[in-house]
């Protein structure tokens, strides 16, 4: 297609560039006009990323031919701010009310809300909806999304001239607990954060994966002369047989068993299997069919019962049988305890592939520096992805730099390599930069996903109402490779009977292969699938004891000074009771409303029918019965910056700023000093990956430790004699080449900077002339074959309440409210708190009722539900702080516990509004609609 | 791969007409909203016609005998067009059509045109009896909605036919018109459909049911009218519990099929509840 000029006003300015008339506006505007602020998150119209203004109105710019943008005026996120770098109104609110966690969404937000008040100043909270309606974010729920917008509304309404927020600056000491914007928002507000795909060196090359159209096969690659020839602009085409270093990866030292390129056989429809190196055009050029790949398919193993079928095929040669590993924890007798029981309840639960549709897809780009490669690239865990690019290569780990670019969304999907070994093998071998981002097909295909399982559990009360026993086997299909498939073999176990205190528990795991695409890590390890079970359960026996079912949770909650199944002692932060007892007069009110609308159902104009549910949860914070440290350095420039060198990835959950928070008091100065060198392999120590939840407590220790060992160092340097920290402790201040401590009885000292020599740090551009370090790792024990011991230092706690109408004809669940109870310990920024609230409780949502991955079919995202801003039910947050005395400050986590119990408060809210209990997730309309005839027939 | 974006009718025909420079035939494209979708990932192949350039297509308005839709009226023109109640239904699905984004660039002609199985146009459409106007070197003609799509992404415009609008017959003379649309889905906004429903109801003076129309979209390959039902309505007094004469007999010729969204099953049953619905809009 001939070049054209498109000439446009963009942002205020005519431009005019020179395309391809179908070019579609969002690689024009990014690729030729350099505006990375508008994302591409799935080039179909179906998640709203790209979205900007045109013409007055909100468009898709990744639908929009070049040639009709001619003539037109656009506005982008980058229009937005007040002057450069400076956010405008609508920026400073989403800023302000922590409405960007990863950011990816938020610019195709703010111009779905600029376009919206432009047109309708007024616009209500529906309108308000209605308007963002077309842009999906997976992190935030939605909530403070449209009270950002709302506040702004209301601001501009009134005629306020700019911001319309107040920011928090909370003075030195007074961080932990405040409200400050995230340190890294004002970037994603803007625009200006760069993403996996918003690095593009000018002489880059692309690399292409070919993929599998075959869930099992064996293929040979035919003579790849011909293609070359045809294709003079390919730079390099990349077979197993051309990895540098070692084809076997995997998270595991046990379970390396994933390829980079297939070798002559492929276990799950899209992994890859050769890759081809060129310009983006020539890549463009070659379709599949060009290649002379010969595949022979073979008898797909779909699911667990192919698996574990006594003739199925083994898919791995070191796993006969096609269990990569069982997980197992036994104490006392639950055959006995169950036949002992005043009652028992049992149920059978299975749930499917969840897709993390993180709106970023992967992306990156590899380049080699001499005898070292670097990668920028879109990650949540560098210092993993450092050691097995390394293998894949060949090299030395010190030989590999990842530099974690901005993270549009993780949810475990990023713990895993996405686009790290085609990029680094390709940069290698040619040594130009290479990029790869990912299609969303693509990622969908070869991303991992949430393990389905299978579930069957029994449980036992006595006739008190105290449970007695408690024995569960799940199975879990963990697809082609191993990626994260321990983990969740090993976490379930643990946390299998809920949060409730057993005599005697027995539960197994099995993580299955299959030829299914990998299932990894997905915010909560397996302990999601486990809840659906547990609290099922917990419902069904309080029924049959005519218990109310939150007095009943309350009655077996685990609490401080109960012993887990496991034989942990809890010695303190076991919040649960206090979690139960802040929703006591919520759930009698919503049910007792419930039952009033209930009352008058079936009367003229009342056809859905309302139901309240609950779910309750505990989850082990960090790694289980591994070391997960984390190493932070603080330290003091030469010219008196104070500088955070924190390896732990914000993926949009708020890491960053906790952890500046947190060391900002530590060390006794204003958060608003201290800079952040965030993730580079080279400039930061391990911090582990940001996962498990692990950040705020392990990570948030490690902060405060190397907070504390600067501070006392500087007060040493200083000479105070009294180098404790506290209200009444010594200040200290920074200013041009000097710090100044004054001491509480007025006696000042100064450091002069310049006199001291440089400190090793990490960094070794960083000029450090004091340097405090501070490690941590959670002390745990190995458990033994019966799964005691210690997995855990701690464990986060929490309930939620569902309030849900159900419309029994069509099968349609409306969530109306969910109130949320967790015990985070010390909530160290409670915005971002209840923004993880928030974001658990909407892929919660999305898990009970509409999210179902099915392979080769659902790989796009109108196929794939996730839930929209008109899903969202009311929140309402109780934080429960039951300090943690091992926690920073108290502090625990919350990323994974807030998803963990609204499936299971939806799936109860669902029973008692119409009498069923759907089973199989996620509770779509036909399935819900068939449980009520089937009951109804029954 | 050619591009041509023409300003004049005449010159869109003309070019359909001679096939296109690779012999493959134009690409038509005025939204693009159907376009780009079908080609995530892929390189451009086609020879496009982009028709968004021509002149006198685009609005809806009162015409002689009726209204008329032009080709390259978006959703959103729909919404903020001065139309009366026949097109509640068809105003209710524009806004059920993807996001805010989806509705200000894809156009009713090309939800017709791209001929799903789930476009939510098509019962609307099949309830307003419209008529597809095609130009082209030939000259023009009208097509009875009903036999322009044929089935999954196959119409009868033949590949030097230009779709230019749609024409929407006015209701009888006297009569009370209401319509409505329900729309089933998944989640609340950018949901393809499971099942959906159009109603039009024409009441006389005498309160008696004149004319209905009553059609079902996403339960068969293309959506169809339920002429049995619609015929079992007429001389009925119009009142909301008249919905009830809608049996599950009237909804057996559906054909819905199994899928992600929903089982064939529940499809069926599904759409008699929302036909009753949509009735019970219209009637009560």
């Amino acid at each position: 297609m001939t070049a054209v000029d498109i000439a446009f006003e963009v942002n205020g300015r005519q431009t005019t560039v020179h395309v391809e008339p179908m070019r579609r506006l969002s690689d024009v505007l990014r690729d030729e006009l350099g505006l990375f602020g508008t994302k591409v998150g799935c080039e179909a119209g179906d998640c709203g990323a790209c979205t900007v203004r045109l013409g007055g109105r909100q468009v898709e710019s990744c639908l929009v031919p070049a040639a009709q943008a001619n003539g037109t005026t656009i506005q982008t996120v980058e229009g937005l701010a007040a002057r450069d770098g400076v956010a405008g109104d609508l920026q400073a609110a989403f800023l302000d009310h922590g409405a960007a966690q990863c950011g990816i969404c938020t610019p195709g937000m703010l111009m779905a809300a600029e376009t919206l008040l432009a047109a309708d100043p007024n616009a209500d909270d529906a309108a308000i909806r209605d308007g963002i309606g077309g842009v999906l974010c997976r992190c935030t729920g939605y909530v403070k999304i449209v009270e950002a917008i709302a506040a702004t509304r209301d601001a501009r309404l009134v005629g306020a001239a700019t911001g319309v927020g107040s920011p928090v600056v909370p003075v030195a000491g007074a961080a932990v607990g405040s409200r400050i914007a995230k340190v890294d928002g004002l970037p994603r507000v803007l625009g200006t954060a760069r993403y996996g795909a918003d690095h593009r060196p000018d002489d880059v090359l692309a690399v292409r994966a070919i993929r599998s159209p075959h869930a099992r096969a064996r293929f040979e690659i035919g003579d790849l002369a011909p293609l070359r020839s045809r294709h003079p602009g390919l730079v390099d085409i990349i077979t197993a047989a051309d990895v540098p270093g070692q084809n076997r990866y995997g998270i595991y030292a046990t379970g390396k068993d994933q390829p980079a390129l297939a070798d002559g056989v492929v276990r799950h429809p899209g992994e890859a299997i050769l890759a081809l190196v060129a310009d983006e055009a020539t890549l463009a050029a070659i379709a599949d069919s060009d290649l002379p790949i010969t595949w022979e398919p073979l008898p797909p193993v779909r699911g667990l019962d192919d698996a574990l079928a006594a003739e199925a095929p083994t898919l791995h040669d070191a796993s006969p049988g096609n269990v990569l590993i069982r997980g197992r924890l036994a104490r006392g007798d639950v055959d006995a305890a169950l036949v002992a029981s005043h009652a028992t309840a049992t149920i059978d639960v299975e749930t499917t592939f969840v897709e993390h549709a993180y709106i970023e897809p992967e992306a990156g780009v590899a380049r080699r520096v001499g005898d070292r490669i670097e990668l920028t690239v879109s990650t949540q865990a560098p210092y993993m992805d450092r050691d097995e690019v390394a293998l894949i290569l060949g090299i030395p780990p010190a030989d590999v730099r990842i530099i974690p670019t901005a993270c549009g969304g993780g949810f475990g999907g990023k713990l895993d390599l996405g686009v790290h070994a085609l990029i680094a093998i390709a940069a290698w071998r040619t040594g130009r930069p290479v990029q790869a981002v990912w299609t969303r097909p693509e990622s969908m295909a070869a991303s991992p996903k949430r393990h389905p399982s299978r579930i069957r559990a029994t449980a036992g009360v006595d006739a008190d109402g105290r449970l007695t026993a408690y024995r569960f086997h799940g199975d879990f299909d963990t697809g082609a490779y191993a990626s994260w498939g321990p983990t969740v073999a090993n976490r379930v176990p643990v946390h299998a009977m809920g949060p409730y205190g057993f005599d005697a528990v027995l539960a197994t795991t099995r993580a299955v292969y299959t030829n299914n695409p990998p299932a990894g890590a997905f915010r909560g390890f397996g302990v999601p699938q486990a809840s659906i079970a547990h609290e099922a359960l917990m419902d069904d026996l309080a029924a049959q004891l005519q218990i109310d079912a939150l007095e009943f949770r309350l009655t077996n909650a685990l609490r401080a000074g109960s012993t887990t199944a496991s034989g942990q002692r809890l010695d303190a932060s076991a919040g649960l009771p206090a979690c139960l007892e802040a929703l006591r007069p919520h759930w009698q009110r919503l049910r007792a409303e419930a039952a009033a609308h209930n009352a008058g159902a079936g009367g003229s104009g009342v056809r859905v029918r309302r139901g309240v549910g609950i779910g309750a949860m505990w989850y082990g914070i960090g790694n289980t019965s591994m070391s997960n440290p984390s190493t932070i350095e603080m330290g003091v420039t030469d010219d008196a910056r104070v500088v955070l060198f924190c390896g732990a990835v914000d993926i949009g959950q708020g890491a960053s700023t906790v952890l500046v928070q947190i060391a900002a008091d530590a060390l006794g100065v204003p958060a608003g000093v201290v800079e952040l060198v965030s993730g580079d392999t080279d400039r930061t120590a391990d911090a582990g990956k940001s996962s498990a939840s692990r950040q705020t407590f392990v990570s948030g220790n490690a902060a405060r430790l190397a907070a504390a060992d600067l501070r006392r160092q500087i007060l040493l340097l200083a000479e105070v004699a009294d180098p404790t920290t506290g209200a009444d402790a010594a200040a200290i201040t920074f200013e041009e080449g000097r710090i100044v401590v004054t001491e509480p009885g007025g006696r000042t000292s100064e450091i002069d900077l310049a006199e001291l020599p440089l400190v090793p740090v990490r960094d070794v551009s960083a000029a450090c002339v004091i340097a405090g370090r501070g490690t941590f790792d959670p002390r745990t024990t190995p458990l033994d074959a019966d799964g005691q011991g210690v997995p855990y230092q701690t464990y986060a706690f929490g309930a939620q309440l569902a309030d849900v109408e159900v419309d029994p004809e069509l099968g349609t669940v409306k969530v109306r409210r969910i109130v949320a109870a967790h015990d985070v310990g010390r909530a160290i920024n409670p915005t971002q708190v209840e923004g993880q609230i928030h974001g658990g409780i909407a892929q919660g949502l999305g898990f009970a009722l509409m999210e179902a991955y099915v392979p080769g079919r659902t790989e796009n995202l109108h196929d794939y539900l996730i839930p929209t801003v008109g899903d969202m039910p009311e929140i309402e947050c109780l934080l429960i702080e039951d300090p943690e005395p091992s926690g920073p400050y108290g502090a625990k986590g919350v990323g994974e516990p807030a998803l963990i119990p609204t499936a299971p408060a939806i799936l109860g809210a669902i029973h008692d509004a119409v009498g069923v209990r759907i089973t199989q997730l996620p509770a779509t309309p036909d399935r819900v609609r068939a449980a009520i005839l089937a009951r109804a027939g029954a | 791969m050619a591009f041509l974006r023409p300003t004049r009718l005449e010159d869109a025909i003309g070019a359909l007409g001679s096939g296109g420079p690779s012999g493959a035939g134009w690409v038509v494209v005025a939204g693009a909203t159907d376009h780009y979708p079908a080609r995530v990932g892929r390189a451009p192949v086609e020879d496009v016609l982009d028709v968004t350039a021509i002149g006198g297509l685009r609005g809806a308005a009162a015409v002689d005998g009726g209204w008329r839709i032009g080709a390259l009226t978006t959703w959103t023109d729909l919404v903020e067009a001065d139309l009366p109640p026949l097109f509640d239904a068809l105003r209710a699905a524009a806004l059920a059509v993807g996001g805010q984004q989806i509705q200000a660039r894809a156009t009713v002609v090309g939800n017709v045109c791209n001929a799903s199985p789930a476009a939510d146009g098509m019962p609307n459409l099949l309830a307003l009896d419209a008529l597809v106007e095609l130009a082209s070197v030939r000259g023009p003609r009208r097509v009875p909605i009903g036999e322009f799509v044929t089935g999954n992404r196959r119409t009868v415009r033949a590949a030097d036919e230009l779709v230019t609008g749609l024409f929407i017959p006015a209701p009888l003379d006297g009569a009370t018109v209401r319509s409505a649309f329900e729309k089933l889905g998944s989640r609340a906004y950018l949901v393809i459909s499971i099942a959906m429903v159009a109603a039009v109801v024409e009441v006389g003076a005498d309160g008696l049911i004149a004319r209905a129309r009553v059609a079902v979209g996403a339960c068969s390959e293309v959506a169809q009218r339920l002429t049995a039902l619609e015929a079992d309505l007429v001389g009925l007094r119009a009142h909301a519990s008249t919905a009830g004469v809608a049996r599950a007999a009237h909804v057996a010729a559906l054909s819905p099929i199994d899928d992600v969204r929903g089982s064939a099953a529940y499809r069926r049953d599904a759409a008699l509840t929302l036909v009753r619905r949509a009735l019970e809009q219209v009637l009560g």
